[in-house]
């Protein structure tokens, strides 16, 4: 055997770093912290790598199962321990987030090298990379848990970085807010779970579950719905996707490591860890299949007119993470997860590839005052232009390896699967216009930038950059069929359907296809006729409003949730509850305190001597109690007493 | 040699003793004014108390009454230094020693 793996080292590598910079780091020189702020992804990127080193020699018996020695909650039935597992699922996805994290963790000493708060913002994105890992790790939902509320912290923290400025400080706060939401869908979901299986370890409800292949449907399709709003959350799914936008206010490595590459593919990550549940409740898989492809479209809509660099990439996310729901809501999970990989390196990219540009052009955003930097920067511009033709499918990318994958899963379901299938085809239709659209305005055509010098980005910034566009494109060749043999222990092997070769090609034709057509629309649209965006919204005011303003999803939220709840606490809660109840309350004890004060004061006279005699008194009462035999005086007085009334 | 024909005190004795004693003790604490005699009537009392004790302990031939007045002793003295130390930090902030007019936590 290989001894211990020290997974406990992954999470809590990163935590000390959190430490260190939290509490030392703003009076330590910069270089210190630099250096501890990219030591502690790196040492949890080396035990991931060194408990991977065994597995491709298969010597390592998986899962492997590193427990807490001293139980975490054990009371009455309810026996939780602090166990991290390690298997092929969480493998895959702790050297995503430990590999993608360190890559960020570069890249943002570079960006962020003259910000004021230098050493808070490096202790977050280490909080964060504890948190993440915990959650992946956990063996257990309530460990999971944990991680999932401990990212979400993170995630608060971080789009609040800037919290001088007004809208960043309540993009965090929504981001929070909306996420408690989903997380009250876990919590009942963990709630059932205890109560339905005993227990809320992952293998034991797996193994439960496999006894019983007949159960299916009933409290398992609630529990499964449960998570799923949890998963909706956190992954940006309908409707709880709104808080994915504002989060761009964060720094830009930020987006592009919680919001694109790790934390929002948490719900994912969720249901894939517990897919056996989702297996017995196959209404649940629609709901979540149905979703997936409802979000992928919808976002995809909305990104096709935004104007913000990062919005587009945001809504991008929204559409991609739809994908990967639609991945696991046809139990297609190791597609799934092969497309969360590879969404990972190339929505990384692009985020900080956007991040190199927003940083040439001093800060700019937006896209319409862009526009002719691939001269500037060009390193910046090579790896965006792979990661574009990553997201939109092009062949040899990795995002047409994963999304073929997916897309093919969808239409072998037949049925439903079909419509599954060609709205995800039509997202990639959309997907490849707004990303050749981004390409177009920001690197290509006349520069409209003003008054600024672009320059290309430190080394440090470039680094990242070059590794990620490279794992953008090899990342996928790995096939599905191997990644998926791979994870099959994990997350169970799909019913091997005779392997359509001729099928999958012409699918595979349709999404390159679609990917063309996109990239031709966006070509004719922002390259060669530069009139025609403009005559479209024209001819189109009310459609194109409509996407403009997000289909004004935040105003219905605001008009339906957001006012009434404020009303609700403004005159009920603050009238009545606040000032009526609580404030009646904390009167009337004042009130009784007072007057019980005001009597007492009497005995406090001051007066020693009074002082004195009351205790004399009080022990001559007591020495009477104790001496005189009181039942013996009380027959005998009640006796005459009966004696008086019998004469 | 002939005991004399003497009879052993009784404890009735003893006890009323300690009784007065400790009466005594309580009627000066709560009418004296001055500290000084205020003090001197607790260790009044609490002699009375030891007087008992040591009675019981004869009567019944215990030595834990006997150890008990020890404790007490010792508890005593430890008091009556304290005791004066603050009578005399009292006396040099206020001039006074009645008790009525320190009634107040503050020097």
């Amino acid at each position: 055997m290989n001894g211990h793996l020290n997974l406990w080292l992954i999470p809590l590598l990163p935590f000390a770093g959190f430490l260190f910079n939290g509490t030392l780091g703003r009076k330590l020189p910069k270089w210190l912290v630099t250096t501890v702020a990219l030591l502690a992804p790196l040492g949890a990127l080396s035990v991931v790598g060194n408990a991977a080193w065994p597995l491709s020699s298969a010597r390592l018996p998986l899962p492997y199962v590193e427990t807490c020695p001293v139980p975490w909650i054990d009371v009455a039935a309810l026996h939780v321990n602090f166990s991290f597992v390690l298997d092929q699922l969480s493998l895959v996805m702790l050297l995503v987030v430990t590999g993608v994290g360190f890559l960020i963790h570069i890249y943002s000493v570079g960006y962020m090298a003259h910000e004021e708060g230098y050493a808070r913002y490096f202790s977050y994105l280490n909080l964060f990379l504890f948190f993440m890992t915990v959650l992946v790790l956990a063996g257990n939902a309530l460990v999971m848990f944990v991680g999932w509320e401990g990212v979400g912290l993170a995630s608060y923290l971080l789009i609040g970085f800037w919290f001088q400025k007004k809208s960043a400080a309540d993009a965090g706060k929504k981001a929070f807010i909306v996420n408690r939401i989903g997380d009250f869908g876990f919590l009942i979901g963990m709630f059932l779970m205890l109560a339905n299986f005993g227990t809320l370890t992952f293998a034991e409800i797996g193994a439960k579950l496999n006894a019983l292949p007949g159960w299916q449907g009933g409290v398992l399709t609630i529990i499964a719905l449960c998570l799923m709003l949890g998963a909706a959350g956190k992954s940006a799914q309908l409707p709880l996707y709104i808080w994915l936008p504002d989060a761009m206010e964060g720094p830009t490595p930020v987006s592009a490591l919680i919001h694109a590459a790790t934390m929002v593919t948490a719900g994912v990550y969720m249901v894939a860890r517990t897919h056996v549940l989702f297996d017995h409740a196959p209404f649940a898989l629609g709901v979540v299949a149905a979703v997936g492809a409802a979000t992928a479209l919808f976002a995809a809509t909305i990104g096709l007119v935004q104007n913000d660099i990062k919005r587009v990439l945001a809504y991008s996310t929204i559409s991609q993470l739809g994908y990967m729901f639609l991945g696991c809501g046809v139990a297609a999970y190791s597609a799934a997860i092969f497309h969360l990989m590879t969404h990972a390196f190339f929505k990384a990219l692009l985020f900080l590839a956007a991040g190199s540009v927003i940083h040439a052009i001093g800060g700019e955003q937006d896209l319409r005052k862009m526009g002719g930097l691939c001269k500037k920067l060009p390193v910046t511009f090579a790896v965006t232009t792979v990661g574009v033709l990553a997201i939109a499918g092009f062949f040899p990318f990795a995002g047409f390896f994963s999304k073929d994958a997916i897309l093919y899963a969808a239409f072998v379901q037949g049925g439903s699967g079909r419509i599954l299938w060609f709205v995800g085809l039509v997202t990639a239709l959309l997907t490849s216009f707004y990303m050749f659209r981004l390409w177009y305005l920001a690197f290509l055509g006349k520069p409209r930038t003003e008054g600024v010098h672009p320059h290309e980005s430190p080394l440090s910034m470039l680094g990242p950059l070059v590794i990620l566009a490279a794992l953008s494109i090899c990342g996928g060749w790995i096939g599905i069929e191997r990644f998926g043999a791979f994870l099959a222990p994990s997350v169970g092997a799909r019913a091997a359907e005779a392997s359509n070769t001729q099928l999958e090609w012409m699918l595979s034709g349709a999404a390159v296809g679609v990917a063309f057509l996109g990239w031709l629309a966006a070509y004719l649209f922002y390259r060669e006729k530069s009139t025609l965006p403009t005559q479209f919204s024209a001819a189109l005011p009310a459609g194109y409003k409509l996407l403009a303003n997000k289909y004004y999803v935040d105003e219905i939220y605001g008009a339906t949730v957001v006012k009434p709840l404020l009303a609700t606490s403004k005159y009920a809660l603050d009238l009545v509850v606040e000032v009526g109840i609580l404030g009646g309350i904390a009167w009337l004890l004042g009130a009784i305190a007072k007057v019980a004060g005001a009597i007492l004061q009497r005995w406090q006279s001051g007066n020693i001597r009074s002082y004195a005699a009351w205790l004399a008194a009080g022990a001559a009462a007591l020495l009477l109690y104790v001496l005189v035999p009181w039942t013996f005086v009380l027959a005998t007085f009640s006796a005459s007493h009966f004696n008086v009334m019998g004469h | 040699m002939n005991s004399l024909p003497w009879q052993e005190v009784p404890l009735t004795w003893y006890l009323l003793l300690s009784a007065v004693l400790f009466a005594l003790g309580v009627v000066g604490f709560l009418i004296k004014r001055n500290l000084i005699t205020v003090f001197m009537s607790i260790e009044l009392m609490l002699n009375a108390v030891n007087l008992s004790f040591v009675t019981f302990a004869h009567q019944w031939g215990a030595v834990k009454g006997q150890i008990f007045v020890f404790f007490v002793m010792m508890v005593a003295a430890a008091e009556a230094a304290v005791g004066l130390a603050i009578i005399i930090a009292i006396f040099r902030v206020r001039a006074t020693l009645a008790v009525d007019r320190i009634d107040l936590m503050k020097l």
